[in-house]
């Protein structure tokens, strides 16, 4: 029996549509990588197993920096434009209110607040500010923001976010907590990174045996 | 290299000793190519950080001022955990004594084992947690203590001030032990 011969073929395959493949999926993920945004006040979460995502929207966030400081930020403009407003009748103060509505964050005492507006963007940073005074009881003014904040979401959902620096000593915390407390603001998040849950823990158990688990 | 011109198109014609350059092939190698993109995505995804910052829920008790309205916990079924500087824990279970016996100092990896132990000696209805972090502590001890409850599955803890006597107890400590 003679075999059928067969016509050499070459090897070498066409690399081309690979190569169109590899560089799509490259420039497809360069292009989707959302860069983290240069932020004003510099902060590095602590690490928790809580694996409930942080809210994106409608929230308010308190921010304590390294220093113990303490800022406000929010994202709604609608919110900001009536804070300003309450701002203004209340403190008597006058406010630049689309700079207020522009704002990232307020770190100031209510009196500053003309002049930290009146500032431009890339100059408020977190080390010159000087934070939102919460030190002593007697002129907590973060209380009154967040009493201005929570009558500006009045029957709508807030999200209380919380977002401290590792290093920010207890006492700035305690001072936000106590603030929190005054407007029966009872629920809050604290924003944290994800980190995995030690193996052989009660938690770790739970989640093996796919019980819910609680945030 | 001398070469016969053998490929005689019907164009022009040159003329007999002019070379004509050689035809060479537009295909090129394109597995480097392939190769590089491929280096370069792998790249990406692992230099990327899945950073999607994670919120961790912490309800606060209402503050009651009629002691009739607090919630009564037996004394066995506690545990105090106190936090201080140099991310240093202290702990006592049930109520501190006089002469602060029963005061121990511990540390973030071994506090784990004290609250499983605590866990596995009282019934999980009367089990309470008070944790009380002094001035010197960092917001990092403290969520990672509140952490330490929820890894430990202990439903019950409250964030209590902390006493002066405790206070100065874990300033006496840790004036005493060098710090590691």
């Amino acid at each position: 029996m003679s075999r059928p011969k067969l016509p050499r073929k070459s090897t070498s395959v066409d690399m081309t549509a690979m190569c169109d493949v590899a560089f799509l999926l490259l420039s497809f993920f360069i292009l989707t990588t959302k860069f983290k945004p240069s932020e004003a006040i510099p902060v590095v979460t602590p690490n928790s197993v809580a694996n409930k995502v942080a809210p994106e929207k409608d929230l308010v966030l308190i921010t304590i920096d390294k220093d113990g400081k303490v800022f406000l930020s929010m994202d709604d403009e609608q919110k900001k434009e009536y804070i300003a407003n309450t701002i203004i009748q209340t403190k008597n103060l006058k406010l630049d209110i689309k700079a207020f509505k522009k704002a990232s964050f307020f770190g100031v005492a209510f009196n500053q607040l003309p002049s930290f507006l009146a500032l431009p963007e890339e100059s408020r940073k977190a080390n010159v500010l000087p934070g939102i005074p919460c030190k002593d009881s007697a002129n907590n003014e973060l209380t009154e923001w967040i009493r201005i904040v929570t009558s500006a979401y009045q029957g709508q959902k807030m999200n209380l976010l919380l977002k401290g620096d590792n290093q920010a000593k207890y006492p700035a915390f305690e001072q936000v907590i106590e603030a929190f407390k005054k407007n029966d603001q009872l629920k809050f998040q604290m924003v944290t990174n994800p980190e995995s849950v030690p193996m052989g823990s009660d938690l770790w158990k739970q989640s093996q045996k796919g019980a819910p688990k609680e945030g | 290299m001398a070469e016969m011109d053998t490929s005689s198109g019907g164009g022009h014609k040159k003329g007999p000793g002019v070379k004509k350059g050689k035809k060479l092939s537009t295909r090129v190698d394109l597995t480097p190519m392939v190769d590089l993109g491929f280096l370069l995505i792998t790249f990406f995804i692992f230099t990327t950080t899945m950073s999607q910052p994670t919120a961790m829920r912490l309800n606060l008790p209402k503050d009651v001022d009629n002691p009739d309205d607090q919630n009564k916990v037996k004394e066995s079924a506690v545990l105090t955990i106190m936090l201080g500087k140099d991310n240093n824990v202290f702990y006592y279970e049930g109520q501190l004594k006089p002469d602060a016996s029963n005061f121990k100092s511990s540390s973030f990896k071994e506090i784990r084992e004290v609250i499983i132990n605590k866990k596995k000696n009282t019934s999980a209805n009367d089990l309470v947690m008070v944790l009380k972090p002094n001035a010197d502590c960092n917001y990092k001890n403290v969520v990672d203590i509140l952490d330490e409850m929820s890894i430990n599955v202990i439903k019950r803890y409250a964030v209590v001030k902390i006493s002066d006597v405790e206070s100065k107890l874990i300033q006496i400590t840790e004036a005493s032990t060098p710090s590691k």
